[in-house]
């Protein structure tokens, strides 16, 4: 088996992906290892995602599976994110700048895969997680993480064709896997694949994430709101207007006089 | 009311149309010197004992404000990646902007509806809403993780970001609601020709103020629509953003009943019965529509079963309904809504049911899917009594330097029940 024409991206923004097949994994953690190396993270490695680790392998079912951001094509951190902090890049790859960011934690609670972290000793803390090596991939480099996997459990290139080597494996050996690829629709898609061969929800992975891009949710509100603006206005100015005027003519119905209507003066009251 | 000289149609009615008798003479002073901008005495009228829980709560909250800034949010809140979000999101934000909200309704009703009986408390419901838009930014830079980069929201966009909208229409909010709060300023020192411009554009500024809080008010709620995998059922729903904007609307209703018989007893003033009176039929239609569209919400999404699942989003949710169906039953008895006394305790069940309801919502309702067991530190706690109580305290100050109770009197005398004893002294 052989990715060497999509392992590297051809400096085209061909949107770039990773495809982790959990059943190659043997869990030896040198991808969570090269990370930190790349990054320059310190602190301890730690079992779940942290400050210090923006990927684990975990072991679930027998099985090892790593664990990192997703990627989503259409991300909901990207989406919440009130200074746009978080961006999406033209390959696909989900990064944060620290100097923009104001710490809401907007990001952290809107993740539909849980996962930012935040360093939470620190003053003035950063959101932590994976950005794909954007500084590799976006020039046409592998992920630290795929570069140095033993097994190939690990393999990045162009989403595309990723999808398409994940389905021939499954077509290939359908012992092997469960018949899905986890991140061809999650959250409407994400640059991240993983195959498993223990059902993804034993493997210790959300699957009851939806399936459209979650951004919707809050825009389908976020559309309205000029025209919230718009037709409150009128309504309200409107309405103010009448009841205004209806009011002077009250207190001062000689002011009324060139109406059609004549308003009776109201009873017990002298202007 | 006395006629007024307002001749033309198109020149909106002041803000308030008399203004109050100064507090402070501008020329002479009781003992017969000149004195400009005496301050008058500090005497809030707090028992002693009071003043002892009030320093404590004010100087422990010193300490906890260094503690958070120097050694940061791990090391004062028990927040976690797995509860980002903790009380200084729940209550000092989304309780403050939704208490808040008396300010526009109010005001909205006054100027723009024409409800003239409400006029007397508009520079009280307009102090209360500008301190508490002002704490709520103060709490953000609390809760904030790099609150130094809150300005961000000025030159970096995202439209499509619901924080970022929030962002923008309190800003704008607060805005209007300083030059709301300004009129008070010029009131106090007469400054008649300023009032007068400011009379000019009374009514697009209320309405812009209406905008505003209609927008964020409800945005609050979209905030949680991201979330719809990890919000308990009970409380995620499409319709989160109205069911935000009702319950403000009710709960800022509540809060000008609360707050007006609290101040009676505090400023030994008289309670206007009838405003009192007034209020209690608004705040029962909006709180019984509010309930309206909860269980609409509910059977809609055929989430009623919810309603009985024993666990303890249930006893949350029902404790939320049971806050604000009590005082809705409460009120819809034509005595009790004529007792300021029974209206003052359904008003304060009103405040306590909202304020259940956005813990619900920001921290109860995310409990199950997080998986973690978030209980506010003491700090946590600390910061949100001693933000309160600073609020409280600079809402007596403004009472007492900017006269607001000291214009208007209902005719109906002291209430003899609200009066202070001891006042004289």
């Amino acid at each position: 088996m052989t990715l060497e024409s999509t392992r590297t991206a051809t400096g085209a923004p061909a949107p770039v992906g990773l495809l982790i097949d959990a059943t190659r994994c043997i869990g030896c953690g040198e991808c969570a290892r090269a990370c930190r190396a790349e990054h320059g993270l310190a602190g301890e490695l730690t079992p779940d995602l942290s400050a210090s680790a923006y990927t684990v392998v975990r072991e679930k079912e027998g099985q090892f599976v790593r664990r990192l951001c997703m990627h989503c094509i259409d991300p909901t951190c990207v989406s919440v994110c009130p200074v746009a902090a978080l961006r999406r890049l033209p390959g696909g790859q989900v990064v944060y700048d620290a100097d923009a960011c104001m710490g809401c934690r907007y990001c952290i609670f809107a993740c539909p895969f849980d996962v930012p972290r935040y360093d939470w000793e620190k003053p003035f803390p950063v959101v932590a997680k994976c950005d794909l090596c954007h500084r590799r991939t976006s020039r046409g480099h592998q992920t630290a993480c795929s570069f140095v996997c033993p097994m190939g459990a690990t393999v990045s290139g162009p989403r595309g064709a990723l999808l398409e080597e994940a389905r021939t494996r499954i077509r290939n050996d359908p012992g092997r896997y469960v018949d899905h690829i986890f991140g061809e629709t999650e959250a409407g898609g994400t640059a991240v694949l993983i195959l498993s061969g223990v059902p993804f929800d034993l493997a210790g992975i959300n699957t009851a994430v939806s399936k459209q891009p979650l951004p919707e949710t809050t825009w389908r509100v976020l559309e309205k709101l000029p025209y919230v603006v718009l037709n409150g206005g009128i309504f309200l100015g409107g309405l103010a207007w009448i009841i205004r005027r209806r009011m002077q003519f009250q207190r001062h119905p000689e002011l009324a006089e060139d109406l059609p209507v004549e308003p009776a003066p109201p009873k017990g009251e002298k202007p | 009311m006395s006629p007024r000289s307002h001749r033309n149609l198109g020149t909106p009615l002041p803000l308030v149309p008399t203004p109050p008798p100064l507090i402070l003479s501008l020329s002479k002073d009781a003992s017969g010197r000149a004195g400009f901008l005496r301050l008058p005495r500090w005497n809030l009228t707090l028992p002693s004992p009071w003043k002892l829980v009030v320093g404590i709560v004010l100087a422990w909250g010193c300490w906890v404000t260094a503690r958070r800034f120097w050694l940061g949010l791990g090391a004062v809140t028990h927040l976690s990646d797995r509860m980002p979000w903790g009380l200084w999101v729940g209550f000092d934000v989304l309780c403050g902007v939704a208490l808040a909200a008396g300010g526009f309704s109010v005001m909205a009703m006054v100027h723009l509806f024409g409800f003239e009986r409400l006029r007397p408390i508009v520079p009280a419901t307009v102090l209360t809403a500008f301190l508490g838009y002002v704490l709520v930014s103060v709490g953000l830079l609390y809760d904030l993780g790099r609150p130094y980069n809150m300005w961000h929201v000025f030159i970096m966009h995202n439209p499509r970001s619901v924080m970022f909208e929030v962002a923008w229409c309190v800003i704008l909010y607060l805005s209007v609601l300083a030059i709301e709060f300004s009129a008070l300023v010029m009131e106090r020192f007469r400054w008649t020709r300023a009032l007068e411009m400011l009379g000019r554009i009374t009514v697009p500024l209320v309405i812009a103020g209406a905008l505003l809080s209609t927008l964020h008010q409800s945005s609050l709620g979209t905030l949680f629509l991201i979330v719809p995998g990890k919000l308990y059922t009970l409380w995620y729903s499409p319709y989160l953003p109205l069911m935000f904007f009702f319950s403000a609307l009710a709960v800022g209703f509540a809060m000008v009943i609360f707050e007006s018989y609290l101040s009676a007893f505090a400023f030994g003033r008289s309670l206007e019965r009838g405003i009192i009176r007034e209020l209690a039929h608004i705040l029962l239609v909006t709180v019984l529509f509010y309930l309206g569209i909860k269980l609409q919400d509910l059977f809609a999404r055929g989430a009623l079963g919810a309603l009985f699942v024993p666990r303890m989003e249930t006893w949350c949710f029902w404790l939320e309904v049971a806050l604000l169906a009590v005082p809705a039953a409460m009120l819809l008895d034509e005595r009790l809504r004529a007792d300021e006394h029974a209206t003052f305790l359904s008003a304060t069940l009103v405040v306590l049911g909202v304020i259940v309801n956005r813990l619900n919502v920001s921290i109860v309702g995310t409990y199950a899917y997080s998986g973690a067991s978030y209980m506010p530190s003491f700090e946590e706690l600390s910061v949100s009594v001693f933000l309160t109580t600073l609020g409280v305290l600079a809402f007596g100050f403004a009472v007492r330097f900017l006269g607001i109770f000291e214009g208007h009197d209902n005719g109906d005398g002291p209430t003899p029940a609200l009066q202070k004893p001891a006042e004289a002294a």
